[in-house]
């Protein structure tokens, strides 16, 4: 990454960009953004440069190369904590596209407009609950004991706590959390993308003869596809970092959900437990790769974040 | 729930019957998914631990045992609840005069000004916004540490008032949504860049202003990783910390270190309630904007 100048240097007049010309405004720019700057290199950049740096080098300081990256890989922790997170993110990919996409196209075409505002409303509401509050709320609601629908879960042959939380629902159970306090947001945003698409559009493929599923499949899904594939990549980036909800599950669990069933708590371990900051870093420069892959990719890929203004 | 229906038109009634079930029976599962959990925390305060588990799950209990829970969760570590709820808000209030401050002009000068190294900055500020922040926890904790700064109130301030998104947001708005003219015409007048800010462009940017102080207010009210790793003691803790807290003293889920403890279900369920209430006061009343707000960049041309 190259770090900013910051001489001040005198912009030449003539520019490349369209638009009318106008002053510069070079000195003041760098005003403006000078806080901002600051905040930027002490929380965005250098911490990721001392990530890279402690990943490869040991506790003395010395440099190690790949050393660190094997040895956490060889962790008896590693690989299910990494298998986990696959299952959860496949998981939740899917059910986040197939169901927001598709209530969106319901919201928007087939129900009327105060009654679609009113539902994209209640949907959005459980967004106000993010982090610890929504993992409690969903520990009662999966809890038989205090459950309102523990008639469901008991159909589906879980009558304790225990059985709610053994390892093979865990993915569902952080699929259902991420759903309940995200999904909202999304289809809000979903449905304003497809009300930009043009009526008239929607109207010709209704005089050929289209019927309301074959226009939202043909017509109006491909007209969005730039928000789906943004929606998709920032939902995989954030559902890289499962953190608050595997670490509280485990507390009100007593112990019966794994302290290192997600990569980022197996980060935390290392760090605070053992007091392996080397190992911990090499775990997150992993994630950070994956997550710099994820936003190269939507950067370079999607028109949504154009550099330079019309 | 009325699902419009436009009048079927030929014989084909049996299949838009049964299209407009499918439809009907989504939207109403969804509904139930979403919003029965928020109906069922405000109403468990009401009730006794007893009462819900035997009771019916949707049932009101009555003021006087909200008002027993209540006493219950505030005399918790004397008053621990209090503490939480006024660092959440300096924690969250304090980010967010410092977002502001930073991202505003920052916005503005990477839209409306020329200078060298802008290109870059507005590419890192991407990079940043979408790499989730989560992984940077582990070195900014290692930084803070390296500055004597684990425990203090800037320990979390600071990391809070880091915030590309907003910064973009800013841009995007001033990019193209603010006319040319009118600076240039101000510019002839005399403004210098700092009235340009000011005067012009600030009373301009009030929706998109507000958009990211919602944005920035409620992730970090909700921010649970780095206070929890940079703040030890019970003093300091924000209230999602505490939540946790409270959970592991909640016999129900911890036996051992719960028992003689008045936390049970009710109190958490209360604890739940303050904890979220100002961010959904907030979302009941800035509802209109957010929708507008939230589709920023998305505007037809």
């Amino acid at each position: 990454m190259t770090l900013l100048e910051t001489q001040r240097v005198v912009v030449p007049a003539s520019r490349t960009d369209a638009g009318p010309r106008r002053r510069s405004g070079g000195r003041a720019g760098y005003l403006f953004v000078a806080g901002y700057t600051l905040f930027l290199l002490a929380f965005g950049v250098f911490p990721t440069c001392y990530a890279f740096y402690l990943a490869f080098t040991n506790s003395m300081g010395q440099f190690t190369g790949l050393n660190q990256f094997v040895k956490v890989a060889k962790d008896y922790r590693f690989l299910p904590a990494f298998e986990h997170i696959l299952i959860y993110l496949v998981l939740w990919l899917v059910v986040l596209v197939v169901l927001t996409v598709l209530s969106a196209v319901l919201l928007r075409s087939r129900v009327g407009p105060r009654t679609s505002a009113v539902l994209r409303f209640l949907y959005y509401i459980p967004g106000a609950l993010a982090g610890v509050a929504s993992v409690l709320v969903w520990l009662f609601m999966l809890d038989p004991d205090v459950s309102p629908v523990s008639w469901l879960l008991s159909a589906l042959g879980m009558n304790s706590f225990a059985a709610v939380l053994s390892p093979g629902n865990l993915p569902v159970i952080f699929l259902l959390i991420a759903f309940w306090t995200g999904a909202g947001g999304w289809i809000v945003v979903m449905y304003g993308a497809l009300n930009n698409i043009p009526d008239e559009v929607i109207e010709a493929a209704r005089v050929d003869g289209a019927g309301p599923w074959r226009i939202a499949w043909s017509v109006q899904i491909p007209m969005v596809r730039q928000w789906i594939v943004y929606m998709t990549i920032l939902a995989f980036a954030s559902g890289t970092q499962l953190f608050v909800e595997p670490q509280l599950l485990q507390t009100a669990s007593l112990g019966r959900v794994s302290p290192t069933w997600s990569p980022n708590q197996l980060a935390y371990v290392f760090a605070f437990q053992q007091g392996d900051f080397n190992g911990a870093a090499a775990i997150s420069v992993f994630l950070l790769a994956v997550g710099l892959i994820a936003a190269g990719l939507l950067v370079s890929r999607s028109s949504m974040f154009r550099l330079d203004e019309k | 729930m009325h699902v419009a229906a436009r009048r079927p038109t030929s014989g084909r009634a049996p299949r838009r019957a049964v299209s407009l079930l499918v439809v009907g029976v989504l939207l109403a599962v969804l509904l139930v998914f979403f919003v029965l959990p928020v109906i069922w925390v405000l109403l468990a305060p009401s009730k006794t631990a007893d009462q819900i588990v035997h009771d019916a799950p949707l049932s009101f209990g009555s003021f006087g045992q909200f008002g027993a829970a209540w006493r219950h969760l505030f005399a918790f570590q004397n008053g621990a609840m209090l503490t939480w709820l006024r660092n959440s808000a300096i924690y969250a209030g304090g980010s967010l005069v410092l977002t502001l401050a930073a991202s505003v002009p920052a916005g503005y000068a990477l839209a409306l000004t020329r200078f060298r190294g802008r290109k870059t900055l507005l590419m890192i500020t991407l990079v940043t916004m979408i790499m989730p922040s989560a992984t940077l926890v582990l070195p900014v904790f290692l930084e803070l540490n390296k500055f004597h700064l684990i425990g203090t109130v800037w320990s979390v301030i600071l990391p809070f008032s880091f915030y590309p998104f907003g910064v973009y947001l800013v841009y995007i708005y001033f990019a193209t949504s603010l006319p040319r003219d009118l600076l240039s015409a101000a510019r002839m007048d005399g403004c210098n860049e700092w009235q340009l800010l000011t005067r012009i462009a600030l009373p301009l940017a009030k929706p998109v202003i507000g958009l990211v102080a919602f944005f920035s207010f409620v992730g970090n009210w909700n921010n649970f990783f780095l206070p929890y790793l940079v703040l030890p003691n019970s003093n300091e803790f924000p209230l999602q910390v505490g939540l946790n807290q409270l959970l592991t003293s909640t016999p129900s889920f911890n036996p051992v270190a719960g028992a003689g403890l008045d936390i049970t279900i009710p109190e958490l369920a209360l604890a739940i309630v303050i904890a979220v209430l100002p961010v959904l006061v907030l979302f009941l009343f800035s509802q209109r904007t957010l929708v507008s707000g939230m589709l920023a960049g998305a505007t037809k041309e």
